[in-house]
């Protein structure tokens, strides 16, 4: 079947992909990203097509409606806001999933002919204090390195990037190299012992938001060590830089030595540090030592902001964020924003920025955005504080969502649905972490009535009588327009040029070959950049909300390696699901005396709560507690982990403090503890909390506990899922609180519920979910059924290698039989030669898993 | 020395044995009421079923007592006891004497003081003759009702379903044998019996038995009226105590015997469904066989002690093992049920403080000794407890 090159939808490390209609993929062998290997997600991205949910159809208040109508009632609802609030009423909410093109619209609409600056995009909870940082020190919104650094620096720093979970492909080319070249070293500087770390030289276990104070340290040991600089600033930084790290002494002296006397060194920086109210200054301070130390834009040497969307950086080059322009041009310089407002021919111009995400909500919130366009993001549940945002959200006069699926929290309150082209439909450009721009094409044709997101927004234009404006036919018509703006008022500085693409015909924009910016002449190749940089005075600021006795840890939120933001892609696909079935708190045991392991435990903070299954990690940093932000109401309602999260942010970039929120832990009184294995979902409110979890095609696993008495909790949840003809097999020990059954026809299962008065009495679910498929069981796995493991059976182990469907007791079997590398473990059992995204965690339990001495 | 055993069911014939191996000098009588061989009354259902035949049944021939030197005397019914002269009077007037005399008599199936329970037609089932009245009954096929849901009244039902007969049972209670079923495990017992045939009436009382010559029909308190060619009473027994009492021994329910089974006159043994231990009587074959084997000892001047152990009972019921052991009945006691109903299998554990006390298997009693193990051991369950029901290949228990 015909492959087609298109781009992976996730991470910004941007993969280039082949995949073909029927959903097969594989790695691109020529995308210089990633040379034809795929993570676990990308591996996994055939699955992800097809899912139940899409949104194919308009829909207004509920209804279905037809294009027309539902784009006359988005016309509507905006022009009722302009009269009402003017420009400063109407919003756009949009997202680093956009393409390049549609971001481009959306940014032209809001800022060009809407006349506002309220465009901001969930980049600015991701990336906003990186490009707030570059600003600052570079005059610019770039990347100076590249990819090919990691591979060549003797040293690499990561600061707050989980690489092995988030970006797993550059994890891969970074271990490659390592391999390939022993002496090079790696630092992980983390509150977490995180999967990056599993192979480093050194872990510096920082406490939540002291980086600054780290690289503060640093930059003043580097200027003691003799290294000096003529760029502007350096004087009044040094004076600023201040801040006691409260790392051990020895390990701290390490990482200053190494660092000092390595010139080949990357700091690559990532959501750990930018998820901060001090997150521009953690960019400012990692990038005042490279500058003093001159290692900017050199081969194997510089600072690395590595982002966590597939087109976080086409938004941040459209301009498609509440405080930039278009293209890199800015408002402060006059003749930049006139040449815009000509272009465009779009006298109504925002004069200047406009909202942030965080006061955008609270706009929203405050009745002062009468019209607000979400696109293909959930801010009912990513935003922090999101409690607030969803009852923001709530009370938007005109609140339109456009999306692919309609199974989205944020979905559930729109009063205008539009469905937009998904992965594999939709046609366009997007730029990865190092400035490479790529085609995401369309392989499968567009289902039903769903349109590329461009298409809307010119459709909403014309409609307010901009039509001239947005009269583009294809997306390429888009990208013509954007290179050529890149190319405004120039001669100037700004690295970012797109002029010499601004002439691609249809074709040669159909078959563009990925292509680094800058690029102002045609067949030019962007490659490392030097731009002029500054100083920054950094001077050391603690987390805006302090913990204490009453929040005595610290709440840090991050992704998993196999789900995506809030699961909308991911969660219905049960290998993703395999990795981490349950929303977790990971705490050191030592924080959580009284609070088992497994257990579901409370978070309060002074914002909202959570609940969640918690576990012991000796890896985490005393103080604090790891939370996943994916859940949602689909998947978990009551782990949604954002409700708890404070809505601080950082003053320059507006970027929230995601990974510092004072919190305490409370026990989650349940009556009783349990789970329901059935062929279809049931949702997830069957108990007072619920996981939801997708456990393979027509099978599905409900976590749950509730307060009720559990026999009540029995026979209701029993009677969800009868079956006729089918019978019972019941275990009942009501004394106890335990509860089972099994329902079976003919031989073949159909439903297992287990209850328990606390979570350790229940069995392992794989054997049971595994006895699923089966035509009919036997007897004596009927026998045993209620038992939750073959009477003699080994007890079932996690899987860790999704790819092959490699569980653990294999791995540690095969490590036992003397498998003491990675390699001979691939080899005995093939975990970790897939998508290699297991390979930190096979490398665990190498770590581990006793090996016996060679006899 | 001369020992005389009355009864010769099992209980009195494995004493008379034991005694003739155990003192070859001494002369052993066993007197027996029934004109028969000793045989083995718990499979008379076989006999019913025509599983067996009535050779089969006899367990100790002539030749095989001559061999042990025991004296057998059938169809010699004993009428009193002259303790004073260390005699035993039959029927016929004639003297037996003893220097050790052991009562098994045994017990009489209940014959309900119904208007017509004395009406032709209308059997008990008790003893071989029972049974031969049964099958005279059977061979013309039409109705029968049983009345009495316990073990005897179901193999009577089965056997007469097997036979051809269109049985009825009628039973006191809701649900058949509830002293080894538990409700749920009755329920699974009265489908499968259903499935063969056999109806029930529960719960039911009978109020008469009609008929002018022979038993017509079974009258219930509710009105309804059951016709009947044969009507079989099987709703308990009764010990057999009144040679003993009007000897002066001291009875409760039967014959208060000690540890060794010794009666209150030192030269009298009691043992089986007449005796009565520490306030309990027994009703199966195993802990009389015991009791036999105890008083044989005794008498023997060996020192023995009877100690009750743990019930249980392990029948088979039309083909469905059951099997019931300890204190099912404790309406305090927690209780763990297993249940499969598809594949007819139930288990209901009840437990005290953490220890088993009693269990009902019905289907599948393959674990049957683990449970009999538990309860007689009173081992805590609680470190396995919610494997306990699946039985002892899921019970990992903490080293």
């Amino acid at each position: 079947m015909a492959e087609t090159r298109t781009t992976c939808p996730y991470c910004g490390v941007g993969c280039g992909v082949l995949a073909s209609p029927d959903g097969t993929v594989r790695g691109d062998p020529d995308h210089p990203a990633n040379r034809g290997r795929l993570c676990s997600k990308g591996t996994a991205l055939g699955e992800t097509l097809d899912q139940p949910g899409r949104l194919l159809h308009p829909e207004v208040d509920g209804k279905r409606a037809s294009w027309d109508l539902a784009l006359d009632a988005v016309a509507e609802g905006f022009r009722k806001a302009l009269a009402e609030h003017g420009p400063q009423g109407t919003a756009l909410y949009v997202s680093g999933q956009l393409l390049t093109e549609d971001y481009y619209a959306a940014n032209k609409l809001a800022k060009g002919f809407l006349g506002t600056g309220n465009i901001d995009s969930n980049s600015r909870l991701c990336m906003a204090s990186a490009v707030a940082g570059h600003r600052r020190a570079f005059g610019e919104d770039l990347v100076p390195g590249l990819y090919e650094d990691l591979e060549l620096a003797d040293l690499v720093v990561l600061v707050g990037s989980n690489l092995a979970w988030c970006h797993p492909i550059l994890h891969q080319r970074l271990q490659a190299a390592r391999l390939a070249r022993p002496g090079m070293r790696l630092v992980v500087i983390d509150p977490r012992r995180t999967a990056s770390c599993e192979g480093a030289d050194l872990h510096l276990p920082i406490a939540p938001g002291r980086d600054v104070a780290l690289f503060n340290t640093l930059f003043r040991h580097l200027h003691a060590q003799g290294f000096r600089s003529d760029a502007p600033g350096l004087t009044e930084a040094l004076a600023k830089a201040d801040g006691e790290t409260g790392l051990d002494a020895a390990l701290l002296a390490t990482f200053l030595d190494w660092f000092t006397t390595t010139p080949r060194t990357v700091t690559l920086f990532s959501q750990g540090a930018n998820q901060s109210s001090a997150g521009t200054d953690k960019a400012n301070a990692i990038i005042n030592c490279h500058l003093l130390t001159g290692r900017i834009g050199e081969p194997g040497a510089g600072p690395f902001s590595i982002t966590g969307q597939p087109n976080a950086m086409g938004g941040r080059e459209v301009g498609a964020l509440a405080n930039t322009l278009a293209g890199h041009l800015d408002w402060s310089s006059p003749a930049e924003a006139t040449a815009l407002r000509d272009y465009w021919r779009a006298p109504n111009l925002a004069a200047g920025p406009g909202l942030k995400a965080i006061d955008l909500f609270h706009a929203v919130g405050a009745g002062r955005i009468g019209a607000l366009w979400v696109m293909a993001t959930n801010p009912a549940v990513s935003l922090p504080d999101a409690a607030r945002i969803r009852d923001s959200l709530r009370r938007t006069p005109c609140l339109v969502a456009s999306d692919c699926t309609r199974e989205s929290d944020t979905m559930d309150l729109a009063r205008i649905r539009l469905p937009a082209l998904g992965w594999g439909e939709k046609s366009g450009t997007v730029t990865n972490s190092e400035r490479v721009i790529s085609r995401q094409r369309a392989f499968r044709p567009a289902p039903d009535e769903a349109r590329p997101d461009w298409w809307a927004i010119a459709g909403v234009a014309a409609r307010l009588g901009w039509g001239d404006a947005f009269a583009w036919t294809s997306a390429a018509a888009i990208f013509r327009e954007h290179a050529t703006l890149t190319g405004l008022a120039r001669p100037a500085p700004r690295a970012f040029d797109l002029s010499g693409l601004a002439d691609l015909t249809d074709a040669e924009y159909a078959a563009m070959a990925p292509t680094r910016w800058p690029v102002a002449r045609r067949g030019q190749q962007g490659g490392r950049l030097t731009p002029a940089t500054r100083f920054v005075p950094t001077a050391y600021r603690s987390p805006a909300n302090p913990t204490g006795a009453a929040y005595p840890l610290a709440l840090l939120t991050g992704r998993l390696r196999d789900q995506w933001h809030t699961m909308t892609r991911t969660g219905p696909v049960p290998r993703l699901m395999a990795h981490t079935p349950e929303p977790t708190a990971a705490v050191h045991p030592e924080d959580a005396p009284g609070f088992p392991d497994g257990n579901l435990t409370r978070i309060e903070s002074p914002w909202g709560s959570a609940t969640l299954r918690l576990r012991h990690e000796p890896g985490m940093a005393r103080g604090t507690v790891f939370v996943p932000m994916h859940w949602t109401a689909r998947f978990a309602p009551a782990a949604r982990i954002n409700a708890s999260v404070n809505p601080a942010v950082d003053p320059i970039s507006g970027q929230p403090e995601l990974k510092h929120t004072p919190i305490r832990l409370v026990p989650a009184l349940m009556a009783w503890h349990g789970f329901l294995l059935a062929r279809r979902s049931l949702g997830a409110g069957l108990a007072g909390w619920t996981a939801l979890i997708p456990a393979g095609p027509d099978l599905f696993r409900h976590e749950l506990a509730g307060t009720e008495p559990p026999a009540e909790a029995f026979a209701r949840l029993r009677a969800l899922v009868e079956e006729p003809d089918a019978a019972w097999v019941l275990l009942e020990d009501p004394a106890a609180g335990l509860h089972r059954a099994a329902l079976l026809r003919d031989g073949r299962l159909f439903a297992c519920l287990f209850l328990a008065p606390n979570p350790a009495a229940l069995p392992p679910r794989d054997w049971l979910l595994s006895l699923f498929p089966e035509p009919a069981i036997g007897s004596a796995a009927r026998r045993a059924l209620l038992g939750g493991a073959p009477a003699d059976g080994p007890t079932p182990s996690p899987t860790i290698c999704v790819c092959h469907g490699i569980a653990a007791s294999v791995i540690c079997a095969s490590i036992a039989r003397g498998a003491n590398t990675l390699a001979l473990v691939g080899e005995a059992t093939r975990a970790g030669t897939g998508c290699g995204s297991c390979r930190p965690e096979i490398a665990a339990l190498l770590a581990k898993t006793p090996v016996p001495e060679p006899a | 020395m001369r020992i005389l055993v009355i009864g010769a069911g099992p209980a009195g014939t494995r004493c008379a044995v034991r005694l003739a191996e155990r003192l070859p000098e001494a002369r052993v009588t066993l007197a027996g009421a029934e004109a028969a061989l000793p045989y083995d009354r718990v499979a008379l259902s076989k006999l019913l079923t025509g599983d067996a035949t009535i050779e089969s049944l006899i367990t100790h021939p002539l030749p095989m007592l001559r061999r042990l030197g025991i004296h057998y005397r059938p169809a010699t019914p004993i009428a009193a006891l002259d303790r004073a002269a260390g005699e035993a009077v039959t029927t016929r007037g004639e003297r037996l004497p003893y220097d050790r005399l052991v009562l098994a008599t045994g017990s009489t199936a209940i014959r309900l003081p119904l208007p017509g329970a004395t009406l032709p037609g209308t059997v008990l089932y008790r003893d071989m003759d029972d049974v031969r009245a049964m099958l005279r009954a059977a061979r013309t096929g039409g109705r029968a009702v049983v009345i009495g849901g316990g073990l005897l009244g179901l193999e009577a039902a089965v056997g007469l379903a097997a036979r051809g007969m269109r049985v009825t049972v009628v039973h006191a209670v809701g649900w058949p044998m509830e002293r080894q079923l538990d409700p749920a495990a009755g329920a699974l017992l009265t489908t499968r019996l259903g499935t063969r045939g056999i109806r029930f009436a529960m719960p039911a009382s009978t109020t008469a038995i009609e008929g002018e010559d022979r038993a017509r029909a079974v009258l219930l308190a509710d009105g309804t009226r059951l016709p009947a060619e044969l009507v079989v009473m099987a709703v308990g027994i009764r010990p057999n105590i009144a040679l003993a009492r009007e000897a002066g021994l001291p009875v409760a329910r039967a014959i208060t015997v000690d540890d060794a089974m010794r009666t209150a006159d030192p030269a009298i043994f009691a043992i089986g469904e007449c005796a009565e231990h520490a306030g309990r009587c027994i009703g199966l074959v195993a802990p009389a066989l015991e009791q036999a084997e105890v008083a044989a000892r005794a008498i023997a001047g060996e020192a023995a002690a009877w100690a009750p152990r743990a019930d249980a009972t392990a029948l088979k019921v039309s083909g469905t093992a059951v099997w019931s052991a300890g204190d099912i009945a404790d309406a305090e006691a927690e209780c763990i049920t297993l249940r499969d109903e598809a594949e007819e299998r139930y288990r209901r554990l009840l437990l005290r403080d953490g220890r088993l006390i009693g269990a009902v298997l019905y289907g599948d009693t393959t674990d049957a000794g683990f449970y009999l193990d538990l309860i007689t051991t009173r081992r805590s369950v609680a470190g396995f407890r919610s494997a306990l029901a699946l039985g002892p290949a899921f019970v990992r228990e903490a080293a």
